[in-house]
């Protein structure tokens, strides 16, 4: 039975990876960029949602429809500032800006909202679900991430793969320069992908607050690099490698804190992804080099 | 000429070096500079500065410095310090000084971090800092220790409390140690029979934490309490606590001890509370400051017990009065790192009293003079009646425990 119940945290917390992790493979796939700022945005959106629902007391629906909209803006806002005059530069220089624009965002929200730990009120309305007479116990959190998790990966897969601006962004992602002569403007999309990949962060930020109550500038941080290493795990670039790199994340995350120990769970963990990138360099979903997203 | 160049630039260097080495010079003029102009100057002082045409350079102030995080996850207790001190300063100062003379008092934010807390050192030092009220957090503390032992500047933490942070003979505190308050933590537990089956969970990439844990665990054995579950996580890991709950659930735990901080010790109320665990909870000074966290829903916390020295609805007039000037002046309830730092500035001020000190004199030699009066002294302060100090730096006072009732603590039996 404790088994079962480690199985189960496990998969609440990497379905929050996994939520986080599809908005860093999107950008990835299609821009190229690490975006390390995925996770502060999500601590943004978490404060929209934390001022509207909290101090304002409007329903947590048009609280997490300002955090997408202001996300969005943000993210669209972000890549025109501080990417896209890099777009020719080496990728090195992208991503040491992706790291800036990660402390700015952690020190405007320092300098806005203060250092002081808030509690986040769950936007989640769902009951949890009690099995075996109250011994198994799944959040309402677990049940609307995992299924906002798959249902996102529907919704961008079929995005992509069915609509005009979809297929723009596969092109975009395989040669830039035969995209640009074919007519599409590079620059809009690539701008595109940005306000899709922050408004999924907003998404995240409500969902990621909701399981783990507690808001502070930091909050995006750590999240945003386990997302991260969920994202190649399971094959960066691929949507549904992100979900199944971060669930297997958090699952052996929990259970090697369970049966072996908890303050090595991290090390484990690392250690089981160094494993998979020795074996298949490219993650667990990820595809051959000369065959991109 | 670039050999020419370089000369020149060595004879500029040594010049500056010279200026820093006449520092008794330079540094009593400013000094006579800030009395003159500082518009607080009181009968004391004034009377002081009568003769300093004299005695040349008996008047000055003295120059306390404070570290802590006021931004940041720990920034409660950097608030709270930072507050708590100038509180004292501002009294000591309108009721006559130490020894005459007035204090001049300023803060700097290192944000919990041990290379902003040394960069925050140097920076009051170039102020002219001669004792530090610091740092406010336990990793700070040991690094900037180390740079005070180097330069015999005296420090007074107020709530450094791991081991290490008073390992120089420089460096006093006021809070127990680590150890301290694991062992009376466990003695206070198995005195009481709060319970019998305790787990911990605790933050093993602090020293704070894992030192309480320790000691707890070593004093445990002696009060007959059996540990079923000893559980760890890191600054990494933690936002999700479910499976440490769950092996103390599965442990059959009645209590559960939380020698961590606050921002953690939140969630797991949030996250026990979810899993439907009816445990105890008993925690430490890092957990006062839980009932500030905006928005929590302090019921969660409703029985919460923690052994901390200070609470504000005390009813002795010390701390009565301490409350209602920290509220008039800073418009929140202050919490035990306030009167922590608040007394010690008070410590340092008898202590300055007790071996005569002014502030002409070197930052060494004032060290010297305090750390044999430290240990002589006797203040009661508003986190112990009766406080000594020990050559070790570490205070002798009686423990205290507090419990949530209806949002606001209540000192337990």
């Amino acid at each position: 039975m404790s088994f079962v119940s480690y199985l189960i945290n496990g998969i609440s917390l990497g379905s929050v990876y996994a939520i986080i992790a599809l908005g860093y493979t999107m950008v990835y796939g299609i821009a190229k960029m690490l975006n390390f700022a995925h996770g502060d945005i999500i601590m943004m959106g978490a404060y929209v949602i934390f001022i509207v629902v909290s101090m304002m007391g409007m329903p947590a629906l048009v609280g997490v429809l300002a955090a997408i909209v202001v996300c969005t803006l943000l993210g669209v806002l972000i890549e025109r500032v501080a990417y896209k005059p890099l777009r020719g530069a080496s990728p090195l220089a992208v991503l040491i800006t992706a790291i800036g624009v990660s402390y700015l965002l952690q020190n405007v929200a320092l300098l806005l909202f203060g250092a002081n730990t808030k509690a986040f009120t769950s936007v989640v309305g769902v009951p949890a679900l009690r099995l075996a007479e109250g011994q198994l116990v799944i959040s309402g959190e677990t049940i609307v991430t995992i299924l906002s998790c798959i249902v996102i990966m529907i919704v961008l897969t079929t995005f992509i793969k069915k609509s005009k601006a979809g297929q723009a962004m596969l092109a975009v992602s395989e040669d830039k320069g035969a995209a640009t002569l074919m007519g599409i403007n590079v620059n809009k999309t690539i701008a595109l992908t940005f306000a899709i990949g922050s408004a999924l962060a907003a998404v995240a930020g409500a969902l990621l607050c909701s399981a783990y109550p507690s808001l502070t500038p930091y909050t995006g941080a750590m999240p945003g690099i386990k997302a991260f290493v969920a994202a190649v795990f399971g094959g960066i670039g691929s949507i549904p490698g992100a979900m199944i790199g971060g669930i297997l994340l958090g699952v052996i995350e929990n259970l090697s804190k369970a049966y072996i120990s908890s303050q090595l769970s991290d090390a484990i963990v690392f250690s089981v992804l160094i494993v998979v990138l020795l074996v298949k360099p490219t993650g667990i979903l990820g595809k051959k080099i000369n065959e991109k997203v | 000429m670039r050999k020419a160049m370089s000369v020149i630039l060595a004879a500029a260097m040594a010049a500056s070096l010279a200026a820093c080495g006449g520092t008794s010079t330079t540094s009593t003029t400013a000094e006579s500079t800030t009395a003159a102009d500082s518009s607080v100057a009181e009968g004391t002082s004034a009377a002081e500065s009568t003769d300093t045409a004299a005695d040349g350079d008996k008047t000055g102030t003295f120059k306390i410095g404070a570290i802590g995080p006021i931004t940041g996850s720990a920034a409660v207790y950097g608030t709270a310090v930072m507050d708590g001190a100038e509180l004292a300063v501002n009294e000591i100062n309108a009721a006559g000084g130490i020894n005459g003379y007035q204090v001049e008092y300023q803060f700097q934010d290192d944000e919990n971090d041990v290379e902003k807390s040394i960069n925050a050192y140097n920076t009051l030092k170039d102020w002219g800092m001669q004792m530090l009220v610091g740092t406010t957090t336990s990793n700070p503390c040991i690094s900037v220790a180390a740079e005070s032992a180097v330069d015999n500047l005296f420090q007074i933490t107020p709530s450094g409390s791991a081991v290490e942070c008073v390992e120089n003979p420089n460096v006093f505190r006021v809070c127990f140690s680590d150890p301290d308050q694991g062992a009376a933590s466990a003695q206070y537990i198995g005195e009481h029979q709060l319970a019998s089956k305790i787990a911990i969970i605790y933050d093993s990439s602090s020293v704070y934490s894992s030192g309480i844990m320790e000691k707890f665990v070593s004093e445990a054995a002696n009060q007959n309490l059996e540990i079923v579950a000893n559980e760890a996580f890191t600054a990494e890991t933690n936002t999700d606590f479910t499976t440490q709950l769950q092996k103390a659930k599965d442990g059959g735990a009645e209590l559960i001890f939380l020698p961590i901080y606050y921002t953690e010790a939140s969630l797991i109320l949030n996250q026990a509370n979810q899993m439907g665990l009816d445990v105890d909870f008993f925690g430490c000074d890092g957990m006062d400051g839980i009932l500030q966290v905006e928005n929590f829903d302090t019921s969660l916390a409703e029985g919460l017990m923690l052994l901390t020295p200070f609470v504000a609805d005390a009813t002795d007039e010390l701390t009565q009065s301490f409350v209602s000037s920290y509220e008039a002046a800073y418009g929140s309830t202050p919490i035990q790192f306030a009167a922590d730092a608040y007394d010690a500035v008070y410590a340092i001020k008898a202590a300055a009293e007790d071996a005569g000190l002014t502030p002409d004199m070197s930052v060494s030699d004032l060290c010297e003079g305090l750390k044999t009066s430290m240990t002589k002294i006797t203040i009661n302060g508003l986190t112990g009646d009766n406080m000594t100090w020990n050559e070790a730096g570490e205070p002798v006072k009686a423990p205290k425990a507090m419990k949530i009732e209806n949002g606001a603590y209540t000192a337990m039996e």
